[in-house]
């Protein structure tokens, strides 16, 4: 039997990825226009949780390991990336300034600092990884905890990075095109990867370490690579919301801002679409109850109560079965097609080899 | 475990007996680099392999059940076979990040694999449910299943018959004299029920406070003093 050309296979992938991208770039022309600044802000903040949220997904949901330093990672990625942006990038940049594909240079540009960024936090997740071979449960969360607040703290006393007052100045690289398609392609690389070898066996160390060590899974390895992974995205979304923010300070990776995304993915029950959900859920709840006392002229802010009732509501509702519902009107059937194609293509071709009809 | 010796030849089946705490568990942890040994050494293939840890033992080829069963509850059955066929796939995070045509092909070639070891255990039906939702019996025989699908050579297997009834006991007792066969597998078993060790074992060694009391045939060991003493008391008949 001869195997059909490889182009077959990958023609879906590169279809849905141009489309995609065209999509993506109309956003990035559109959006701005139909909406102000604030709303923008909002959305690009939606995007940046859900990478969050989704990478932490990978160490607190699938690996089954408790990290509640997550904005950690973020803040070295964003620290990073930045503090190279505003010292040296700036710049070489310079030079390309109102030429014509200053916009492509600097999206490449941007692409390679998400890298840097990405790669310091992942040096960061294999400090934390360590540890987590000898840590579990409570353990493992104060050190994490401890972690995040060590990076914090080292932040607040390096004047190099301007200290309390934080980074400013640093130049505005990110658009919508990027920040969205750098979310669905974590969220795409995690899903895959939790369909893959490697996320069976962050799984079955979730579900039994004994029993995993048994049949040849070596969890130090794979629990280290939880972290490392996790904390690339993470450091990937700080990168892109320094460079969205222009100023960061070290309060905006606080305990806090963990402490939203283990709530995201605790309401995200684990599961990516509910992840997603809860995200989005999470940072568009705060913003819509600020109107909440303006409408009933209330003297105090009622937000954080409204917040902590719907959160209660919707544990009590079952968020399994709203991500459950999601996954079987959006994502299988999208899959299904995607399969159905590819498998048409692959079919067709195989026939006019053999000099058959293609039509079947 | 004191001066406790034991050799097991391929596609042999040797039981180990015991009262409770005897050290049968044990032997199989010093086995498979759960305990560190004290002194001593764990011969596999030629090869030493005392103080390697469980995950290297594993993929040496020696698999394990455990006493009380330890599945992946919140897995597929399916998924219990797959993450247990860990070393089969040889594609890397790369390709599994983009789903490329390793990645798809490996991934089919797993799931005929499982499905066709699921089919040999009559558990295919059950493939898409959680494994911690199996009843019992269906359980002990998945985690069998799960150990064989790491393609073992040696099987250790801990107690495979706790908690079943006499009919289960007799399938069970056909179904490990098949496996022999069927994976020209090495059995050692741990087991309390009799008629099970009686019925399949080659050879049984009995334990006593971590020492060896007595070594041979089903029969001899049935009629040892020493051993109807220690462990199986008089006949009831």
């Amino acid at each position: 039997m001869t195997k059909p050309s490889p182009w077959c296979y990958y023609l879906p992938h590169l279809l849905v990825g141009v489309v995609i991208v065209v999509e993506l770039l109309k956003v990035n022309t559109f959006l701005p226009r139909l909406l102000n600044q604030y709303f923008i802000q909002i959305i690009v903040l939606v995007a940046l949780n859900i990478m969050l949220a989704v990478s932490l997904n990978l160490i607190n949901g699938v690996a089954g390991q408790f990290s509640i330093g997550h904005a950690g990672f973020m803040a070295i990625g964003a620290y990073v990336a930045a503090w190279f942006s505003v010292n040296h990038g700036q710049h070489w940049l310079a030079g390309c300034s109102g030429w014509r594909l200053e916009p492509l240079v600097t999206t490449v540009y941007l692409v390679a600092l998400m890298l840097l960024g990405g790669l310091a936090a992942a040096l960061g997740g294999l400090l934390v990884g360590l540890p987590s071979l000898r840590l579990r449960g409570d353990y493992l969360a104060i050190a994490t905890l401890g972690f995040g607040e060590i990076i914090r703290v080292l932040l607040l006393s390096m004047d190099s990075v301007g200290g309390a007052t934080g980074l400013r100045g640093i130049p505005i690289y990110s658009s919508l095109f990027v920040v969205f398609g750098a979310t669905l392609a974590a969220v795409l690389v995690l899903h895959n990867l939790a369909n893959s070898t490697h996320g069976r066996a962050l799984l079955a160390i979730r579900e039994d370490e004994t029993a995993a060590e048994a049949l040849g899974i070596n969890c130090a390895h794979y629990k280290t690579s939880a972290f490392v992974i996790g904390a690339f995205f993470a450091g990937v979304a700080g990168c892109l919301y320094a460079h969205y923010m222009d100023a960061i300070h070290p309060a905006d990776f606080d305990f806090m801002k963990s402490i939203l995304l283990v709530l995201i993915v605790v309401l995200g029950g684990g599961n990516l679409w509910g992840v997603i959900i809860a995200a989005a859920v999470m940072t568009l709840l705060p913003e819509g109850l600020r109107q909440v006392k303006d409408v009933l002229h209330l003297k105090t802010d009622p937000r954080m109560v409204i917040y902590a009732l719907l959160l209660i509501a919707v544990m009590l509702v079952g968020r399994e079965r709203i991500a459950d519902a999601m996954r079987a009107r959006v994502w299988t059937p999208f899959f299904r097609g995607f399969v159905a194609l590819r498998n048409r293509l692959l079919g067709s071709s195989a026939a006019r080899r053999k000099g058959g009809d293609p039509a079947d | 475990m004191d001066e406790f010796s034991l050799d097991v030849w391929p596609r042999e089946l040797v039981s180990l007996i015991g009262p409770n705490g005897a050290g049968k568990t044990t032997v199989f942890n010093a086995i498979t680099g759960v305990h560190p040994l004290a002194g001593g050494a764990v011969h596999f293939d030629g090869r030493a392999i005392s103080g390697l840890p469980p995950h290297r033992v594993a993929k040496l080829g020696i698999a394990r059940t455990f006493q009380n069963i330890r599945l992946f509850k919140g897995l597929t059955v399916l998924d219990n076979l797959r993450a247990a066929m860990h070393q089969d796939s040889d594609y890397d995070l790369l390709r599994a990040a983009v789903r490329s045509r390793t990645w798809a092909a490996t991934e089919a070639s797993l799931e005929t694999h499982a499905m066709a070891l699921l089919q040999v255990f009559g558990l295919e039906g059950r493939a898409a449910e959680l494994a911690g939702g199996l009843p019992y019996g269906e359980q002990r025989r998945l985690e069998i299943v799960r150990a064989l699908a790491t393609g073992p050579r040696l099987l250790l297997l801990d107690e495979p018959a706790a908690g079943m009834n006499p009919a289960e006991t007799q399938r069970l007792m056909e179904l490990i004299r098949s496996l022999i066969e069927r994976f020209s597998l090495t059995v050692l078993l741990i087991e309390h029920d009799m008629r099970l060790v009686m019925g399949v074992s080659q050879r049984v060694v009995v334990l006593n406070y971590g020492r060896e009391i007595a070594a041979g045939t089903p029969e001899e060991i049935a009629h040892n003093p020493a051993v109807i003493e220690a462990y199986l008391g008089e006949p009831h008949h």
